[in-house]
C-alpha cells in the first residue's frame, strides 16, 4: 500500500504541472471575453461562449491563408530535406575518401553560424540570383523553402550520419553484388532502415521550420504569403493590442501545435532527446 | 564499379544538397564577412567604401552596442542557471514512481512546441495585466505591477519566459541521462544508508555529467542567440534596456541601414557564439575524462 505521503506528492506534482501550463488557461478563458468583462477578472472563467472574437481575429489575420501557407512550406521543406540529407549522409558515411571527411566537416562547421551572421548577405544574394536567372527566389513560397532546406541540412545531415555509421555495411554489399543500382540499394534497403532517425529528423525540422519567424519575415512580403508567425506579427502591431482578440488570435496558433502534440507525443519526445543527445 | 562511375554517383547523391547548402549558408558567409570591410547603406545604388578594420574598431566604442553585450551575457548566465536547475528538476520529478509523471512530463514539454514568438505575446498579456491585477488583489503593487516597464525587471521577464520554454526542453535531456544510470548502484547506496540528497550528489550528478555537457551547450548557444521572445515580449524595451545582442544587429542593419557596420557586428556575434561554444565543450568532456 502506498504512504499517504505519496499521494501528496502525487497532487502536489500535478498542481506543478497545472501552474506551469496557467498561461494557456489565461489565453484561453480570455479569449471568450468581450473587453469589459476581461479587465473585470483576468482570471475568471468566461460566463458565456462568445466566439465573436475568434471570428473577428481569422479575419483580421488571415488566418485560413497563414495556417495554408504555414502548412505548405513546412510540409515540402520537410520532406525536400529528409530526401537530400538522407541521401548525402549515407553517400559520406559510405565513401572512405577525404573528400567526404570535408564535405561532412563543412556541414558540422557552420552549425555555429548564428543566423543573424549571414541574414543579410543572404538576402543580398538572394536578391542577385533573382537577377540573373530569373528565379523568384524572394517573395516566393519556393524561394523559402529553398533556403529553409539550407539552414537546416547541416544538422539533419549530423543525425543521418551517425545513424548510418551504426548499420552494418555488408547487408548494403549483398544488394550490390547482385547488381542493383546506387538508387534502387538506398531507397529499398537503406532509407527503411533509417526510419528511426528519419522521425527524429522530421520532429526536429518540423518544429524548427514551423516555428521560424525571422527567415520568413525577411523573404517574404507579400500579405498573402505570411505563415502563423509572420501574421501574427503583424496582426499584433497593426492593431492597437485588443486583448480578447488577440488571444484568440493566440488560442488559434497554439491549436495547430497541440495537435501535432497529441497525435506524436511520443515520437515529438523520443525525437527531441535523441536529436539533442547525439 | 569504375572509379567514373563511383564519383558520378556520388555527385548524384551529395550534390543537390551540397548546392543549395553552399548557396545558403556558406556564400552568404563569405559575402557577409567581406562586406563587414566596409561602409555601405544598403542602397545598391550607392557606393561602398572599404575602411579596412574601422567597423571593428568603432564597436568598441559604441555604447549601445557595449551595452547590449553586456545585458545579453547577463542574460545568458541567468536563463542558463535557471532552466538548467528548473529542467532537471522537472526531469527528477518524472522520473520518480508517481503515476502522474507521463502526464506532468507531457505538460512541463508543451512551451517548447510553442514558437518563441507566440510564447512572448502570451506571457506580454500576462505580466501586463494579470500581474497589475494580482498586486492589485493583495496589495503588493511593489511586487506585482508590470514589470514588462521596469527597465530593471525587464530583462528577467525575458529569462523567466525563456526559461518557460526550455526548462521542458532540458528535462527531454536529462531525463534521458537519468535512465541510463543503473538502478543497482543507486539501491546499493541507499542500502548502505546514504539519505536522499547524498545519493542525488555523490551519484547521481556526477553520472549525469554528459547530460550537464548537451544541456548546458544548447542552453547557453540557445540562450545567447535569442531573438524571438525578445521582441514579442519587450522589443528591446523599455528604453533599449532589454535590446540583446542579435536584436540589435537586426536594428543596427535593417533599422539603421549600416549594412557594413551591423555586418561587422554579425561576426563578432559568430565568433563569440563559436568561441563560448567550443570553450564550454572542451572543458566540459576534459572533466568527464577525468572523472
Amino acid at each position: 500500500m502506498k504512504k499517504p505521503n505519496a499521494y501528496i506528492r502525487e497532487i502536489l506534482l500535478f498542481l506543478l504541472a497545472l501552474v506551469f501550463l496557467s498561461p494557456i488557461y489565461i489565453i484561453a478563458v480570455n479569449s471568450f471575453k468581450d473587453r469589459a468583462s476581461l479587465y473585470e477578472n483576468v482570471l475568471a472563467f468566461p460566463t458565456e461562449f462568445n466566439f465573436g472574437n475568434y471570428a473577428q481575429a481569422i479575419d483580421d489575420m488571415n488566418f485560413m491563408m497563414a495556417l495554408f501557407n504555414s502548412f505548405v512550406i513546412t510540409t515540402i521543406s520537410v520532406i525536400i530535406i529528409v530526401i537530400l540529407s538522407s541521401m548525402t549522409a549515407w553517400m559520406l558515411a559510405r565513401t572512405p575518401h577525404p573528400i567526404s571527411n570535408i564535405i561532412f566537416m563543412l556541414f558540422i562547421s557552420t552549425m555555429l553560424i548564428p543566423f543573424q551572421t549571414i541574414m543579410m548577405p543572404l538576402i543580398q544574394e538572394m536578391g542577385w540570383i533573382m537577377d540573373f536567372t530569373g528565379f523568384t527566389m524572394l517573395d516566393s513560397r519556393g524561394g523559402l523553402i529553398f533556403m529553409h532546406v539550407g539552414f537546416n541540412s547541416a544538422i539533419s545531415v549530423f543525425l543521418y550520419h551517425g545513424f548510418v555509421k551504426s548499420i552494418p555495411i555488408s547487408l548494403e554489399e549483398a544488394a550490390t553484388i547482385d547488381g542493383a543500382s546506387k538508387m534502387g540499394v538506398f531507397w529499398k534497403i537503406i532509407f527503411p532502415m533509417l526510419k528511426p532517425i528519419t522521425v527524429t529528423v522530421l520532429i526536429i525540422n518540423v518544429i524548427t521550420i514551423w516555428n521560424d519567424y525571422l527567415l520568413p519575415s525577411l523573404v517574404l512580403t507579400s500579405t498573402d504569403l505570411r505563415t502563423i508567425p509572420l501574421s501574427t506579427f503583424y496582426f499584433f502591431g497593426e492593431f492597437t493590442i485588443e486583448w480578447n482578440l488577440a488571444m484568440a488570435g493566440l488560442v488559434m496558433t497554439v491549436i495547430p501545435v497541440v495537435i501535432f502534440y497529441a497525435l506524436a507525443q511520443k515520437h515529438i519526445i523520443q525525437g527531441i532527446g535523441d536529436g539533442a543527445v547525439k | 564499379m569504375t572509379k567514373r562511375k563511383k564519383w558520378g554517383w556520388f555527385l548524384l547523391f551529395t550534390g543537390p544538397l551540397l548546392l543549395i547548402f553552399l548557396t545558403v549558408v556558406i556564400v552568404p558567409f563569405i559575402i557577409g564577412t567581406f562586406y563587414s570591410f566596409f561602409q555601405w547603406d544598403g542602397i545598391s545604388a550607392n557606393p561602398m567604401v572599404f575602411n579596412g578594420l574601422e567597423n571593428y574598431k568603432n564597436l568598441l566604442e559604441d555604447e549601445r552596442f557595449l551595452e547590449s553585450a553586456w545585458l545579453t551575457v547577463k542574460f545568458t548566465v541567468f536563463s542558463v542557471i535557471t532552466i538548467n536547475v528548473v529542467g532537471l528538476s522537472f526531469a527528477l520529478f518524472v522520473t520518480s514512481k508517481l503515476k502522474i509523471a507521463n502526464t506532468a512530463r507531457t505538460m512541463f514539454f508543451m512551451p517548447y512546441l510553442i514558437g518563441g514568438l507566440i510564447l512572448g505575446y502570451i506571457w506580454q498579456f500576462v505580466f501586463s495585466d494579470v500581474l497589475k491585477m494580482v498586486g492589485e488583489w493583495t496589495g503588493w503593487g511593489s511586487i506585482f505591477f508590470n514589470w514588462l516597464n521596469d527597465p530593471e525587471f525587464a530583462l528577467y521577464t525575458l529569462v523567466f519566459v525563456f526559461t518557460w520554454q526550455m526548462a521542458g526542453y532540458v528535462m527531454i535531456i536529462y531525463i534521458t541521462g537519468l535512465q541510463g544510470i543503473p538502478k543497482d548502484i543507486i539501491e546499493a547506496a541507499h542500502i548502505d544508508g546514504a539519505n536522499k540528497w547524498q545519493q542525488l550528489k555523490s551519484i547521481t550528478f556526477p553520472l549525469l555529467m554528459p547530460a550537464f555537457t548537451i544541456s548546458l551547450f544548447l542552453t547557453l548557444s540557445m540562450a545567447f542567440k535569442i531573438y524571438d521572445v525578445n521582441l514579442s515580449l519587450t522589443n528591446g524595451g523599455p528604453a533599449n534596456a532589454t535590446e540583446l545582442f542579435a536584436m540589435n544587429i537586426f536594428n543596427e542593419i535593417f533599422g539603421y541601414g549600416n549594412y557594413g557596420y551591423g555586418q561587422a557586428k554579425a561576426i563578432i556575434f559568430f565568433l563569440i557564439v563559436a568561441g563560448v561554444a567550443l570553450t564550454q565543450v572542451y572543458v566540459t568532456k576534459k572533466r568527464e575524462v577525468e572523472m
